[in-house]
């Protein structure tokens, strides 16, 4: 789950980090009344969930009182990587005298928990990592250490961001309370870029990014309560509520499959034989009849959809109970578009014969199904 | 000959005494495999299907000398139960639970990693040595002895593989899911040298997806090391950048876990790439 940057900062600056507070505006109006509070100059942030946000324009620095309104204006008017910016976090400039990258996060490949550092920060890391590998540090730590990580594991670490024995020593402050962060939250990144440090010779962590593990939040309900329902597809909610697995894409092939790995290759099978998928959705493992219904209410929602690909290898997932997922939802409200189905495995006699009165069109492969649902939704 | 499990593997299965793990324990007797007893704490010196109910890993080693266990207990009880495994002298767990937290996984990890104990999972169907052993949740039928080894990130996916080259004549020799988590205890190039070093697999199919870089660093190793021909499908071609398409490890972080860039790094060391599901088994020939 992500969180804003604002979010994030207050949960470093409860853990200890120096962290700059700020305002958050959801106006223009509201951004000027914050400024009122705060010394100028002061930073305007978009506060979405993307990154790149300065070279979107969503991060610009007010001088003059008279440049706030507009500036908060116009960040507010932004849609930044398709994300519509509804609030902006109003906050103090900061005298940069050196900016470097942080995070720690879940390293797949090592299969631990690792900082990752380099000494030039407020870039992009992506780019730098692939640009000059080598000027990319990092410092594996054991899970069970993350609570309380030992100076002498960081230090190197530390020295090869800063060179001022003073700020290494503050770095690596940081860095232990960051660690305690990111696993008392359960997080899967916690980012800081830049960190910096300013003209007193402060180390700050002027910008915030917080990934969080879904699959933990059950035990920080707290935390849930940071979600943004504004920036979340309500869709997606209310399918994840009901164990199905969905996203929404531009396409006009409904699709509806057991596994996810199995729908991610339906997609591609609709896309090689012409046609467009207009969602992903994964019924799961469990063979519910309203699992169904369910699904076939999300995908009708979009009014793209003009065919739907029904795909099922049954194991767990028994094709006689999405037939009668099926036979449910024909009842219960107009399928006003064209079935294709494939089902396979699993009781597939005992579901094609509940099925067999229906206007369903029956395919035996995938590549013949998706081939169909390609001819029909390529239609205009 | 099979890799990890075979007709005399004998097997515990934690959290036996739950709906999930009592079906599939059930389905997994009846299939022939060794289910010696179960793991429920506090339920010890109970009996469920005939078999004996421990309290620990370690204590039903002890008494059955079962050496994988296999754990269907829910996401929340994961943890203990996976150090519970990690306290035993079991070579192998099987993780089946999906949605496990992730720093869970890595302390269990860790903890087993110490102890030189193999984890396959989490959130993953389990393996399968055909007409022998079956630890896990897939469909026992679609299955036939053979000589295909099949290492895939993903459940239904790999069944409809699986069913094509039970169709095709080739059956398998050991199939094994090994998870769809951002964190798992055996990649690619954990098992693939199992499958190089086993004498009846002639060939290996690998299932990939979008997410991480096992499958490129399965490329390097394999041209480094497999004398045996590999073939390999990737899914996720169409997945749109940033989401999270099901599984938790199956998300396009930056341009080089796409599919297209697996399939890429494949095909440049020499590894052919089906485009579609069926033309999987007919890139093999053995």
């Amino acid at each position: 789950m992500k969180i804003h940057e604002y979010q994030a900062k207050a949960l470093f600056r409860e853990a200890g980090i120096p962290a700059p507070d700020g305002i958050v505006a959801r106006t223009p109006e509201e951004a000027v009344a914050a400024v009122e509070q705060l010394d100028l100059p002061v930073v305007i942030k978009a506060q979405v969930h993307v990154g790149g946000r300065g070279k979107a324009g969503g991060v610009k620095l007010c001088f003059k009182p008279e440049e706030v309104e507009p500036t908060a204006k116009a960040i507010l008017g932004l849609t930044i990587k398709d994300l519509p910016v509804k609030q902006v976090l109003v906050t103090p400039a900061a005298e940069i005298a050196t900016e470097v990258y942080l995070s720690i996060l879940i390293d797949r490949g090592s299969r631990t928990a690792t900082f990752i550092g380099c000494a030039d920060g407020g870039v992009e890391i992506e780019v730098t990592a692939a640009e000059s590998p080598e000027k990319i540090l990092r410092c594996d730590v054991p899970v069970t250490e993350l609570r309380n990580v030992s100076r002498d594991r960081l230090k190197p670490f530390a020295e090869g961001l800063f060179s001022d024995a003073d700020q290494v020593e503050q770095a690596i402050d940081m860095m232990v309370k960051l660690a305690r962060v990111f696993v008392e939250k359960d997080c899967s990144l916690c980012e800081i870029n830049p960190l910096i440090v300013d003209d007193k010779g402060t180390v700050i962590a002027l910008d915030a990014k917080v990934l969080l593990d879904e699959n933990a939040l059950f035990r920080h309900p707290e935390l849930e309560e940071l979600r943004d329902m504004d920036a979340e597809d309500q869709d997606e909610l209310d399918a994840s509520a009901k164990g199905l697995s969905f996203i929404r894409l531009d396409g006009s092939i409904g699709c509806m499959v057991n596994g996810a790995g199995l729908a991610m290759a339906t997609m591609d099978t609709i896309k090689h034989f012409g046609g467009d998928p207009a969602n992903f959705l994964d019924v799961g493992g469990s063979s519910n009849p309203e699992k169904v219904v369910a699904a076939f209410q999300l995908i009708l929602k979009d009014p793209k959809v003009k065919v739907i690909l029904i795909n099922i290898f049954g194991g767990i997932t028994r094709c006689d109970d999405i037939a009668r997922g099926i036979l449910a939802s024909l009842e219960q409200f107009e399928v006003p578009v064209p079935i294709v189905i494939r089902l396979k495995g699993t009781n597939e006699e005992e579901g094609r014969a509940l099925l067999k009165d229906t206007d369903l069109i029956t395919v035996q492969g995938l590549d013949e199904g998706a081939t169909k649902a390609a001819g029909i939704g390529g239609d205009a | 000959m099979s890799i990890l499990i075979n007709k005399d593997t004998k097997v515990l299965v934690q959290g036996m005494t739950g709906r999930d793990g009592s079906f599939h324990s059930q389905q997994m007797i009846d299939y022939g495999t060794q289910i010696v007893g179960g793991v429920t704490p506090g339920k010890g010196g109970q009996e469920l299907m005939g078999k004996p109910i421990f309290n620990s890993v370690q204590e039903g080693v002890e008494a059955t000398g079962a050496t994988v266990s296999v754990m269907y207990v829910p996401a929340k009880f994961a943890k203990e139960a996976m150090l519970d495994a990690a306290k035993s002298e079991i070579e192998l767990l099987v993780t089946i639970t999906e949605g496990i937290p992730t720093l869970d996984v890595l302390e269990a990890y860790e903890a087993l990693q110490k102890r030189n104990i193999r984890l396959i999972g989490p959130n993953c169907p389990g393996l399968i040595t055909p007409g022998e052993c079956k630890i896990g949740i897939m469909p026992a039928n679609i299955h036939k002895p053979g000589k295909v080894g099949v290492i895939s990130r993903s459940g239904t996916l790999t069944y409809e593989i699986v069913q094509d080259l039970t169709d095709a004549g080739f059956g398998e020799t050991t199939c094994i899911g090994v998870g769809g988590d951002p964190i798992i205890g055996s990649k690619f190039i954990d098992l693939l040298p199992l499958f190089e070093a086993d004498e009846d697999t002639k060939a290996v199919v690998l299932v990939g997806e979008i997410g991480g870089q096992d499958e490129v660093q399965a490329a390097e190793w394999i041209k480094a090391n497999m004398t045996k021909p590999v073939v390999a499908f990737i899914a996720g071609q169409t997945a749109p950048p940033g989401r999270r398409m099901g599984h938790a490890g199956a998300i396009v972080g930056g341009e080089d876990d796409t599919a297209a860039s697996k399939k890429k790094a494949l095909e440049g060391m020499g590894i052919p790439v089906a485009e579609l599901i069926s033309q999987v088994t007919k890139l093999i020939s053995v």
